[in-house]
C-alpha cells in the first residue's frame, strides 16, 4: 500500500489537510505519516475516508475532530478537543489528552493510553472512549449515548446529568455528579467492556470495573424540587 | 485569550542563552495574544543595598526620545544619588545604591508620566503594545540573560490595550505575575486590599491578583501558603505564572479553563499555554511533557 509523509517542519498543515480532503478517492486506504506536528492545531480534521494517519509527536487542539472512517494514531499528546464530534473510525492517543477529549462524539472509538483532562466525553452521543489512565472533573457530563471506560480514577462530578451513556470505572471517582449512580454489572456489561478493552489493547479484568449510569431522576421536571430540601 | 511562557534553566551555561531560547516561545503565542507582549527576566541579584527600577517612557511626551541621561544627572543634582542607566528604546533599567522609595517619590514628582514597571534586585521588566515579534525586537529580548523568565502575549478582554495594562504585572519587589483568563471578582479583591494602603496603577483584573499574592508574601506567607489563599479568594478563569528571585510558580483554576503545558529536561523547565511554543526547544522530543492539573501548585526553583 502506498505510504505518504507530510513533514510539517517544511510543508504547511493546510496542504496536508487539503490532500486528505480533496485528493483521496472514495475508499482510499492509504497510510499517511505526519512528521514534526509540533503542537499544530486541526491536524487531520474532518477526514472522510478509511485512511490511516499516524502523527509522530504532539498534536495541538482539535486533532482528528469530526473524524469519519479514518484511523488516526497520535504518537504523543493531544491538545483540547481531540476527536471531538467524531462520527466513526478510530482515534488513538498514545500519550495524554487535554480537556474535552471525545466531546460530543457520535460514533467511533477514542483510545487514550495516558490521562485525559477535564470534561472528557462531555455530551457523548454514541461514541466509545477508553482511557488507560485517569480523567479530570466533569467527565461524561450530559453524555447521551455511548460508553466510556476509565481504567484509572476520575475527578469530581463524574457523569453529571447522564442520559443513557454508560461509564465503566476501574479506580475511584472523587465524586459522582447529579443523578449518576453506581449500578450492578450485568453479563452484557462484562461482554461490552471486554470487547472495548480488547480493542484498546488493554488486558484489565472486566471484573475489576464498576458501572455508572443515570438514575433518571432528572428526566422529568419536578415542580416540587424547591420544596424538597 | 492570552499566551503565557516561562523558562527556567538548570544548566548554568544556558543562562547565557535564556533570551534566545525564549523568543520563539513568545512568538509562538502570537495567535493567542497579538496586541501586547511583555517579559520579566530574573538574573543575578544586585548587592544588598542596591535596587533597580525598570522604567517605561512610552507614555511621556518624549516617548522613545526621553532624555534618560538627563534623568541620571538630575538625580545626582537633586538627591546626590549616583545612578546607572541601561537604555533600550522607550525603556530603561535604572540602578542605584539607595532605598528605592526616595527615588520613586522623586520620579513621580518630576516625571509623573514615566511608568515604573518593576522594582527589585533581580528583576528586569519590559512590556509594550505591539505583536510579540515587534516587542521582542524593540527590546532585543534574544540577548537577555538570566536564570529564569516569565513572558506574556496579550489579547485584551478585561481592560484597554495600553502598555501599562500589558503583562507581566509586578508588585512590591522582585515579584511578577502573568495571567491567561479573566477574574470575576477583581473589584472585591481591590476593596479588600485598599484599606491596607495598597495602591493600584490600572483597572486591570490581573493587577488585583498580582497585588493580592504579593501582599500575602509580604505579610509573611510562604509562596505555597499565599497561593492557597489565592485559590480561596480569587474567582474566575486563570492560569497564573509567577516569578520570584529564585522560583517560577504556576497555578490553574479549579475548572482548568485556561491551558498550560510543561516540558522538563535535565537542562530546563519550560512552560507555555500550548506545546507549539515549546516545539523548538533543544531535546524537547525527549522531555517529560505534562499538563499541570487544576488547583495544584507547581513551583520550580532556579
Amino acid at each position: 500500500m502506498e505510504s505518504l509523509n507530510f513533514d510539517l517542519a517544511s510543508s504547511s498543515l493546510s496542504d496536508m489537510n487539503r490532500f486528505l480532503h480533496r485528493d483521496l478517492a472514495d475508499g482510499d486506504r492509504r497510510h499517511v505519516s505526519v512528521l514534526n506536528p509540533d503542537g499544530a492545531h486541526n491536524i487531520a480534521v474532518g477526514l472522510n475516508h478509511p485512511v490511516t494517519v499516524e502523527v509522530h509527536g504532539h498534536a495541538g487542539y482539535y486533532a482528528a475532530g469530526m473524524n469519519k472512517h479514518a484511523t488516526v494514531v497520535i504518537h504523543g499528546s493531544a491538545g483540547t478537543g481531540v476527536a471531538e464530534n467524531m462520527m466513526s473510525g478510530t482515534v488513538h492517543v498514545k500519550g495524554f489528552a487535554s480537556n474535552g477529549a471525545g466531546a460530543t462524539a457520535h460514533g467511533g472509538l477514542l483510545v487514550i493510553d495516558g490521562d485525559a483532562g477535564l470534561r472528557c466525553g462531555i455530551s457523548l452521543k454514541g461514541g466509545d472512549i477508553v482511557v488507560g489512565g485517569s480523567v479530570g472533573s466533569f467527565s461524561g457530563f450530559m453524555a447521551q449515548a455511548g460508553r466510556m471506560v476509565i481504567c484509572g480514577n476520575a475527578g469530581d462530578a463524574l457523569g453529571d446529568s447522564l442520559y443513557e451513556a454508560v461509564i465503566y470505572i476501574r479506580g475511584t471517582a472523587k465524586s459522582l455528579g447529579a443523578d449518576a449512580q453506581f449500578e450492578d454489572m450485568t453479563d452484557a456489561d462484562y461482554a461490552a467492556l471486554a470487547e472495548l478493552l480488547s480493542k484498546a489493547g488493554l488486558d484489565h479484568d472486566p471484573k475489576s470495573f464498576r458501572r455508572i449510569a443515570s438514575a433518571r431522576s432528572l428526566y422529568h421536571w419536578n415542580a416540587d424540587a424547591d420544596q424538597e430540601y | 485569550m492570552c499566551g503565557i511562557v516561562g523558562l527556567l534553566v538548570k544548566t548554568p551555561a544556558l543562562k547565557e542563552r535564556l533570551g534566545e531560547l525564549m523568543v520563539p516561545m513568545l512568538i509562538g503565542m502570537t495567535e493567542r495574544g497579538p496586541d501586547s507582549a511583555g517579559l520579566a527576566v530574573f538574573a543575578d541579584p544586585l548587592p544588598e543595598g542596591s535596587r533597580k527600577l525598570s522604567l517605561y517612557s512610552g507614555l511621556t511626551d518624549e516617548g522613545a526620545d526621553f532624555n534618560w541621561h538627563g534623568l541620571t544627572h538630575a538625580l545626582k543634582d537633586h538627591l546626590d544619588v549616583e545612578a546607572l542607566i541601561d537604555v533600550k528604546n522607550n525603556h530603561a533599567v535604572l540602578s542605584f545604591a539607595v532605598a528605592p522609595d526616595m527615588i520613586k517619590r522623586w520620579l513621580r514628582e518630576h516625571h509623573p508620566k514615566l511608568h515604573i514597571l518593576s522594582t527589585g534586585r533581580t528583576i528586569d521588566l519590559y512590556k509594550d503594545v505591539g505583536t510579540p515579534a515587534e516587542v521582542a525586537e524593540r527590546y532585543d529580548f534574544k540577548s537577555m540573560k538570566g536564570s529564569h523568565l516569565v513572558g506574556h502575549t496579550r489579547m485584551a478582554t478585561e481592560s484597554a490595550v495600553t502598555p501599562d495594562r500589558a503583562h507581566p504585572f509586578t508588585a512590591g519587589e522582585d515579584f511578577c505575575l502573568v495571567h491567561n483568563g479573566s477574574l470575576s471578582n477583581p473589584n472585591d479583591i481591590r476593596r479588600k486590599l485598599q484599606p491596607h494602603g495598597i495602591h493600584f496603577d490600572t483597572d486591570n483584573d490581573t493587577e488585583a491578583a498580582c497585588r493580592f499574592l504579593e501582599w500575602r508574601l509580604r505579610e509573611g506567607d510562604e509562596l505555597e501558603a499565599a497561593l492557597q489563599r489565592g485559590f480561596d479568594e480569587m474567582d474566575g478563569f486563570y492560569t497564573f505564572l509567577m516569578g520570584t528571585p529564585d522560583k517560577l510558580a504556576l497555578i490553574r483554576d479549579p475548572f482548568a479553563c485556561k491551558p498550560a503545558v510543561v516540558a522538563e529536561t535535565d537542562d530546563y523547565v519550560a512552560i507555555a499555554s500550548e506545546f507549539r511554543s515549546l516545539a523548538h526547544l533543544p531535546g524537547v522530543k525527549h522531555a517529560h511533557v505534562f499538563e499541570p492539573a487544576p488547583e495544584e501548585m507547581y513551583v520550580w526553583k532556579a
